[in-house]
């Protein structure tokens, strides 16, 4: 909401600089967002007077003018071609300093010249402000002015504040209710305006006009007047000017009549032309099925029987509360009109609104709920108007169509329960007195209240607290941290304590942490290499979305660590390594929410990443969790990855079965390659809520060895698809409980070995936590391996 | 004999002086103390010796002896020394040269905020809350005091699956779910990600990330609320930011405030950061509505409670002074690895 400061100040004593009341504004609740001074840097412009108008000897286009500025008469060169003698112009005095530069005597072709005549774009304004300023050419004042007046106050130059205005207070979105904030803001009083009409032209109201309303749930109150022998014509430059600064366009005295008490009071007003209401009746109705309306903005309009219309004897002449209709629009022959100020269901109005597409200043207000007591204030106002512009005779009495329901519009003040939930100790006096300035009526007997009925935002004890609070100003409350209150325990959940594991572990593996968005693009799935009938297309769909390419909820992060990835690669970063712990959204059958899964996600390439590097973090992981009963398994299903580099981490179950827990290999080619990632991508993807599960906190000390290891090595050559996890298996389980540690040192194929094998070795460590070991038995133990490879392998010692 | 003791030691001892290394000392050792040594011979000969002589003469050997001893002992110590010496200065590094790169990875700029935001709640008895992104209506609009066609609802462009199902727009859901299934005393944080319909520029994301705190007891009061802020302030900007509450509206609090911290570049003096104002918009908070109370089965006659929420994206902006915010997503390697 934009109010001029000296509109303001018709109503209230603004007593403070402009920086002063504009913090004291926003610390009571009208946030200031900023302040524009028209006026800035127009100094020393005034008005004058143009009273003879010469040829210049020495050049064509120059005028030299004697000009009226009203302490002096000055000689003025000017090249302006719309100017003649007996205009009023602006002129900018030797020293003025503009926008565009100092003013100083000059002399142009051999004559001097004392000031400058000034053009709308030398003045800083625009065309929204100065709407009959000529295309090219001096500004010509089209109103009596008196010569020397500063331009300042001749063009209405203000300071125009830009208030920001919560939903809660529509009141505020008037000059008045600003007013009103102000005045308790800065202890002032507010200057009630008496507003006083003649009413000179003969008859009733309601001998021209008869109101109905049909729909009282969406129009509580319908109120209008007639105004005869209007005529219409442009408004004054006071007026107009005001309605530019607080961003509206002039159009004629009754339209700007109509919206300058719409912007001073906060309800929005409409004027018909009377003449083309048929039947003199006013019926305020739903739509019918099929009826048109073209607005006021020329569009052809299609109503439905959800929208409400202001209707004559036929057919629809407005969208309440919305827009007029063209049909009855004031024009310059409009010579009767009917004023209406109404009040109308907030969500029928934004309804409408929305539907059709329009948002005009009164739809905005109307949305949110307005004051039923205010439409004949209004009207009022709107009638001391016409008659104080001359544009029409008033005629007797209003005529009102008033079904507004009763509402509770008491309140108990209860002093105490507002200091215990603000933490203060303000006296009644003091928040009777706020409560005054805000205009409630206060019985300090009864401690009850009225709410004025421009608060409909008023409810509860919670509300009076937050009028106290603001005026009391939030900073003074006094901060405790819930003394007196039971103490309680901070903590992680298991859960959260296990994704800070996870995060750790990641980093201290060398992967950075990632953030991708959760939305993506159905098209992912095709770069991914997903058959049509995979599981993972079935995503949850944004019915309003940015754009394609962020319109569904992800059902999977890999194509968002590709994505990455790629980003890197081309911008040629050797070596990337990331993760990300976010969730994915699976949609479930019968469901109104799907399942949301917290997914962790690895990625990377570059210097050092081969699949056992991958896996080799994975494990780490597994360890960092306290995960112990897991296997690895090839995995050649995945049509992300690699068939031959992939591997699926398999869990244990109690029951001693496995479930599946994620995939880790290498990216499939073909998949790397639409995705723009390098040829050799590595990356895995594991389901949190299962690795949580698996996991434990629980940590065993193990006495540290007393008696020597011995060490053993062993190389076998077996077939090249032996895997090494089942010769492992099979080494711990033949060697029994003295072998401590076995672990894979090398693995060769090539000359050394028969094609289509391998050689595999592994170093041994045995040891008895109770004594020291004997050769015999570890010579045992070993030839127990050799047996068990030989015979389930077919291994040959190397 | 006297004399050949005596002429052996002077020139021992002077011969010890110009070794140089070891092995030389060990010959040394070998050639005066050794079986066959100058010395040992000598010795073998003091049989013929007088048995007058023969104290006298064997005191002064073994005289001689010890000093050829502690000769050659010092001498070693000399030498051990030096080769010592010799070996720091030969394998002396230079210092100024790059360590062997350790590649840690570093987590991102939201979740060390975060990171630093929870540790400040935890040590202050709160517990974290945690809801679904994909959310009902119920939850983030009505429950909140926002019924549908509410004209607080046109500030959060929404996202929408369906009628009833929607990417919440705000943490404040959370609040709302947790109340239903808990009984006060109520004390969470609830961090997440939140999606309003914004385009993607330097300064917007229709995806960030919110805190949201909420705090339900008796006798809970905005002074509590301002101490509150006051402390998770100074924890995450320093111990010298100041804070500032203007009121403002929203639905699901009341009396309602926009809270501001003195700005992290000037310290509230104005300057670029904070376009002169001093001040920076940092979160929203309140005393918790009694519609939304009741719609979480708690009674405002009993209870009070206060809830705030906060952007974390542009916080860590602010901390890390990240000038757009798409770097936040794009995961570039050389950013990431900055914090």
């Amino acid at each position: 909401m934009k109010a001029p400061l000296n509109w303001l100040k018709d109503f209230v004593d603004i007593n403070v600089g402009i920086r002063e009341y504009v913090h004291a504004m926003t610390m009571s609740g009208s946030k200031v967002e900023g302040v524009e001074d028209m006026g800035e840097g127009i100094d020393k412009v005034v008005v004058g007077r143009i009273l003879e108008m010469e040829a210049h000897p020495n050049a064509d286009r120059l005028k030299i003018c004697k000009v009226d500025v009203g302490s002096e008469m000055l000689q003025i060169v000017t090249g302006a071609p719309n100017v003649k003698a007996g205009d009023l112009i602006p002129v900018a005095l030797v020293g003025a300093k503009l926008p565009g530069g100092e003013i100083k005597v000059s002399k142009l072709r051999g004559v001097e010249s004392y000031g400058m005549m000034c053009s709308m774009e030398e003045l800083n304004l625009t065309r929204d402000y100065l709407p009959d300023a000529p295309e090219n050419g001096v500004y010509i004042f089209n109103e009596e002015v008196k010569p020397g007046t500063d331009v300042k106050e001749a063009l209405h130059l203000d300071k125009v504040i830009d208030f920001e205005i919560t939903s809660n207070r529509p009141d505020c979105l008037s000059i008045y209710g600003l007013a009103r904030e102000s005045a308790v803001t800065l202890g002032v009083p507010l200057k009630k305006p008496e507003i006083r009409v003649r009413e000179e032209a003969g008859g009733n109201a309601s001998d021209h006009v008869t109101i109905e309303i049909e729909n009282p749930e969406l129009c509580p109150r319908y109120s209008a007047r007639i105004v005869t022998d209007v005529k219409v014509g442009p408004s004054p430059y006071w007026m107009q000017h005001r309605l530019a600064a607080a961003g509206m366009r002039p159009i004629n005295n009754i339209v700007d009549i109509t919206n300058y008490v719409m912007l001073e009071l906060g309800q929005p007003m409409h004027a018909f032309d009377f003449s083309k209401i048929t039947g003199s009746k006013i019926i305020v109705r739903t739509a019918r099925e099929g009826e048109v309306l073209k607005t006021l903005d020329g569009q052809e309009r299609k109503l439905d029987p959800s929208m409400l219309v202001i209707a004559d004897a036929e057919r629809p002449v407005g969208v309440a509360g919305v827009m007029g209709g063209e049909n009855s629009e004031i024009t310059e022959d409009t010579r009767m009109i009917l004023l209406e100020s109404a009040n109308f269901n907030g969500t029928s109005i934004r309804l409408t609104s929305k539907k059709l597409g329009i948002r005009s200043e009164a739809s905005l207000r109307f949305e949110k709920g307005l004051d039923p007591e205010n439409t004949i204030k209004a009207l009022d106002r709107c009638a001391e108007l016409i008659e104080l512009l001359g544009a029409g005779r008033v005629v007797r009495g209003i005529v009102d169509c008033n079904k507004v329901p009763k509402r509770q519009d008491t309140i108990r003040l209860d002093v105490d329960r507002i200091n215990g939930l603000l933490g203060t100790d303000i006296p009644v006096e003091k928040m009777v007195e706020i409560f005054r300035a805000l205009e409630f009526e206060v019985d300090t007997n009864t401690m009850m209240m009225k709410i004025p009925s421009f608060r409909s935002d008023i409810e509860s004890a919670a509300d009076l607290a937050e009028e106290i609070a603001r005026f009391y100003d939030y900073n003074n409350i006094k901060p405790s941290l819930l003394s007196g209150k039971e103490a309680m325990r901070g903590k992680k959940s298991y859960k959260q304590r296990m994704e800070d594991v996870i995060r750790n572990t990641m980093c201290a593996c060398g992967l950075n942490e990632a953030y991708t968005f959760s939305f993506t693009s159905p098209r992912v799935f095709d770069s991914i290499n997903l058959p049509a009938d995979h599981p993972l297309r079935k995503a949850v769909v944004i019915s309003n979305p940015l754009g394609e390419d962020y319109s569904i909820m992800r059902t999977t992060m890999l194509p968002d660590m590709l994505r990455v990835l790629a980003t890197n690669y081309s911008r040629k970063i050797e070596t990337a390594r990331l993760f990300e712990l976010a969730f994915v959204y699976h949609p479930v059958e019968g469901q109104e929410l799907p399942e949301q899964k917290s997914v962790l996600t690895l990625g990377m390439y570059g210097e050092d990443c081969d699949f056992l590097e991958l896996k080799g973090i994975v494990e780490e992981l597994l360890a960092a969790m306290g995960i112990s009963d897991f296997e690895f398994r090839p995995e050649r299903e995945d049509p992300i990855f690699h068939p031959g580099r992939t591997a699926s981490l398999m869990l244990k179950n109690a029951d001693g079965t496995f479930r599946k827990a994620g995939v880790l290999g290498e990216i499939h080619p073909e998949v790397a390659e639409k995705t723009e990632c390098p040829e050799r991508t590595y990356a895995a993807t594991f389901e949190v809520a299962a690795l949580i599960e698996a996991s434990t906190p629980d940590r065993k000390f193990k006495p540290l060895p007393k008696y020597p290891a011995v060490p053993r090595d062993i190389a076998v050559v077996v077939k090249d698809e032996v895997y090494v996890a089942d010769l492992l298996r099979a080494i711990r389980k033949a060697a029994g409980d003295i072998l401590e540690d076995v672990s894979l040192f090398d693995v060769y194929k090539g000359s050394q070995v028969p094609a289509g094998m391998k050689s595999t070795a592994f170093a041994l460590t045995f040891r008895s936590p109770e004594r020291t070991l004997k050769d015999e038995e570890v010579n045992a133990a070993m030839d127990r391996i050799l047996k068990s490879l030989e015979h389930q392998f077919g291994a040959k010692l190397r | 004999m006297k004399q050949q003791l005596e002429s052996i030691q002077k020139k021992a001892l002077e011969k010890l002086e110009t070794i140089q290394e070891l092995r030389e000392l060990e010959d040394f050792r070998v050639a005066y103390l050794g079986k066959k040594g100058e010395l040992t011979s000598i010795l073998k000969g003091m049989g013929s010796l007088s048995p007058e002589e023969r104290p006298v003469i064997g005191q002064l050997a073994n005289e001689v002896r010890n000093a050829l001893e502690a000769g050659i002992a010092a001498a070693k110590e000399r030498l051990i020394k030096a080769a010592r010496e010799e070996k720091i200065r030969q394998e002396t590094l230079d210092v100024t040269m790059p360590g062997r790169a350790r590649k840690l990875g570093k987590k991102h700029p939201i979740t060390l905020v975060l990171d630093e935001i929870k540790e400040i709640f935890l040590g202050m008895g709160y517990e974290i809350a945690e809801g679904p992104e994909v959310e009902l209506d119920y939850f983030n609009f009505e429950a909140l005091n926002m019924p549908r066609n509410h004209p607080a609802r046109d500030t959060q462009d929404t996202f929408y699956i369906t009628e009833d199902v929607l990417l919440r727009t705000h943490t404040s859901p959370v609040q709302a779910r947790y109340m239903k299934d808990h009984k006060p005393p109520i004390r969470i944080i609830c961090p997440g990600r939140v999606y309003r319909s914004d385009a993607v520029d330097a300064t917007h994301s229709p995806i960030f990330h919110q805190v949201e705190g909420l705090v339900v007891d008796k006798g809970v009061t905005m002074g509590d609320l301002v101490g509150t802020l006051q402390v998770f302030a100074k924890g995450v900007f320093g111990e010298n930011t100041r804070i500032r509450l203007r009121p403002h509206h929203f639905n699901f609090t009341e009396p309602s405030a926009e809270v501001d911290v003195s700005c992290w570049g000037c310290g509230g003096t104005g300057c670029r950061i904070c376009k002169g104002e001093g001040w920076i918009e940092i979160l929203g908070a309140g005393m918790v509505h009694p519609n939304v109370l009741r719609a979480g089965g708690i009674d405002p006659d009993v209870y009070s409670g206060f809830a705030f929420g906060l952007g974390i994206d542009r916080i860590a902006m602010g901390k890390f002074g990240i000038d757009d915010m798409r770097l936040l997503f794009e995961n570039d390697i050389r950013f990431l690895r900055q914090f």
